[in-house]
């Protein structure tokens, strides 16, 4: 799959979630989403930002813009060192929370975008990619 | 640290919130409503969203909370101004935000504040009779 454009944005406080917000903006913007799969998208970025941030202790966004049969799509990594979690099918849940949100975030963020993979391990830490695409 | 501007408009509170706020700025936000509703007496809070293009979860669930706590403090909270891109993904992401009242913009919503004082006035009114 080519990637067109990638930038890196580090995740350590919570005025990097409003980053991580304006690059998903300006990138869906250049992939020309619709103003309704820009909002989609960009709330999901929000979503697994502050997840990295608040359960992750912190980590790294990866921002693509990707291509593939002819489609132009916006592809975010999100990648953490934290505790990791043990059960993605509980965590995926609405609801299910182990912090201060409303457990929306990552479920929330899988049903905003039209891919969605997690891979996770206990102690290493947790890696969640997404994508939208035009 | 940063502070979104909570303005007094006769018995009611005018928010209007412009900038694309991190959480602790969102938080700051509650705690500052809640301590003017009590100081300035206020019977409503008006909150205008309209030019902020995203509402997450955290800025949602700040909605719901001031909803929330300005009912217990009798005031009534009534968030305007919602674009249509950020209402469909709000259900999407799954809040409805069932505890909060909206108006279209900042005239309907002020109309709605009057209008339940206008009706409470009428109770008192009565009362007095």
């Amino acid at each position: 799959m080519p990637t067109t454009r990638t930038e890196r944005v580090g995740i350590k406080v919570s005025d990097d979630v409003v980053r991580v917000r304006q690059i998903t903006r300006a990138f869906a913007l250049e992939v020309g989403l619709s103003l309704v799969d820009q909002t989609k998208i960009v709330t999901a970025s929000s979503e697994l930002a502050r997840n990295t941030l608040d359960y992750g202790g912190g980590g790294e966004v990866t921002a693509e813009i990707v291509e593939q049969g002819g489609r132009r799509g916006v592809r975010l990594t999100f990648d953490d060192k934290g505790p990791g979690i043990a059960d993605i099918e509980q965590a995926l849940k609405d609801g299910f929370t182990s912090g201060r949100g409303m457990g929306l975030g990552l479920g929330g963020a899988k049903r905003l975008s039209n891919e969605f993979s997690i891979v996770s391990e206990p102690g290493l830490g947790t890696k969640i990619t997404i994508a939208r695409w035009k | 640290m940063d502070r979104i501007p909570i303005l007094k408009f006769g018995n009611a509170l005018l928010v209007t919130i412009q900038v694309d706020m991190h959480d602790q700025l969102a938080t700051a936000l509650e705690e500052d409503l809640t301590s003017k509703i009590v100081s300035h007496n206020a019977r409503g809070v008006l909150i205008d969203i309209s030019a902020l293009d995203v509402v997450d979860s955290f800025i949602g669930r700040m909605l719901d909370n001031i909803a929330a706590v300005s009912r217990i403090l009798d005031a009534d909270t009534v968030v305007v101004g919602m674009r249509p891109a950020v209402a469909i993904t709000l259900v999407e992401l799954g809040l409805s935000l069932t505890g909060v009242k909206t108006a279209l913009n900042v005239e309907r919503g002020m109309a709605m504040i009057h209008d339940r004082l206008a009706g409470s006035e009428a109770d008192d009114a009565d009362d007095e009779d």
